[in-house]
């Protein structure tokens, strides 16, 4: 399984002794393991768990999902650097942040049924917190792109309302916070070549192929 | 630096937790000592002073939240005041018969060991949370490791 954060039980910064008190050590992943799930379930309960998350494997790598009460906050390419991205969420969401894959189930299922070519659209509830003004609504706009197709920087443009504005529309897809699911792939350069991608030119030439397959 | 997120905090210092709960309270009480201790830190956290202790932060918040489940479970009071009968034979016993050995020590005695030998903080530390000095932090968990050594020296500890 990938986790982006403290893999290690006992990265502290203070060794653990071992003296003749370290006593029971054998069993003690699985009882943090279980208190873990405790705190999560704990956490949501009382409404302290501002942002879950997991990370799910896909045909175009790892894929890093966090959500908050209200959504779907963010969806991370592994380019990104999944530590990074919990960061940033730390500092400009919230730092009560836990792996709590549950919150995440139907996003999760939902990407894997877009990937097997059995879901063409994604519903489900989005928080658009780390987007504003007009980025916002170029991507309000890019579920209109369905799937399969495939618009210009300059069509997205004059839907969003600015024709003029096609290099903020392009700068709105590369800071997309939620790939994949407002698909941003969709949006190629006016002369057919797919243009730059927040996954990488791999990742949007793999999603472009996945839907023109289906 | 802003607040790490919490996930980490739980995967760093949960181990050194579950430690110092399982000795002050034993083993079955520490899961609910450490759950208590986890969710009160997770309420608070957004409001710690980022490049705080946050080791000393979590053992103090255990310490109290430990105590709490004891007294709720309405116990006899800690610490313990008679020896528990030495373990007839093995290991599986080991860890308890120690837990209960270091009941048996003075207050101060006991949560210097609890937190320098078990939970992996330095005496200096210690010292914060015990509200006493360094020096007196290392002395305190010396002379608790003396009354330990003894008993075990004794034949009342494996």
């Amino acid at each position: 399984m990938n986790e982006p954060l403290g893999g290690s039980w006992n990265a502290g910064r203070h060794p653990a002794p071992h003296t003749p008190l370290d006593a029971g050590g054998a069993a003690e992943p699985a009882v943090l393991e279980r208190l873990h799930a405790r705190l999560v379930n704990a956490a949501a309960q009382e409404h302290l768990l501002d942002i879950a998350y997991r990370i799910v494997d896909t045909p175009i790598g790892p894929l890093l999902l966090a959500a908050s009460e209200q959504g779907l906050l963010r969806v991370a390419y592994a380019r990104e650097g999944h530590d990074a991205v919990l960061e940033k969420l730390a500092a400009r969401i919230s730092p009560r942040i836990l792996l709590a894959p549950a919150r995440l189930d139907r996003a999760a299922s939902e990407l894997e049924e877009y990937f097997a070519r059995r879901r063409t659209h994604f519903d489900l509830p989005l928080d658009f917190r780390l987007a504003k003004g007009f980025r916002r609504e170029v991507l309000n706009h890019l579920p209109d792109i369905g799937y399969g197709q495939k618009a210009s920087y300059a069509a997205v443009a004059a839907a969003a309302g600015s024709p003029r504005a096609v290099r903020a529309v392009g700068t709105a897809c590369a800071t997309n916070p939620l790939p994949v699911v407002l698909p941003c792939h969709r949006v190629v350069r006016s002369d057919g070549t797919a243009g730059g991608y927040v996954g990488g030119p791999d990742a949007k030439r793999a999603l472009l192929e996945l839907e023109a397959a289906a | 630096m802003p607040l790490e997120p919490f996930e980490r905090v739980v995967a760093r210092y949960g181990p050194a937790v579950l430690r110092v709960c399982t000795a002050v309270v034993g083993p079955v009480d520490a899961e609910d000592a450490w759950s208590e201790t986890f969710l009160a830190a997770l309420r608070a956290y957004p409001r710690l002073e980022p490049g705080s202790n946050v080791e000393a932060w979590l053992v103090t918040i255990a310490r109290r939240k430990a105590i709490d489940v004891h007294r709720a479970r309405s116990r006899a009071p800690l610490p313990v005041e008679e020896l528990p009968l030495p373990p007839a034979s093995g290991t599986e016993d080991d860890g308890r018969s120690l837990r209960e050995a270091l009941k048996t020590l003075p207050d101060k005695q006991r949560r210097a060991i609890a937190y320098h030998h078990l939970a992996g903080l330095p005496y200096a530390e210690v010292a914060v949370i015990l509200g006493n000095s360094e020096a007196a932090a290392r002395r305190a968990a010396a002379d608790g490791m003396k009354t330990l050594r003894a008993l075990h020296q004794a034949g009342d500890l494996p």
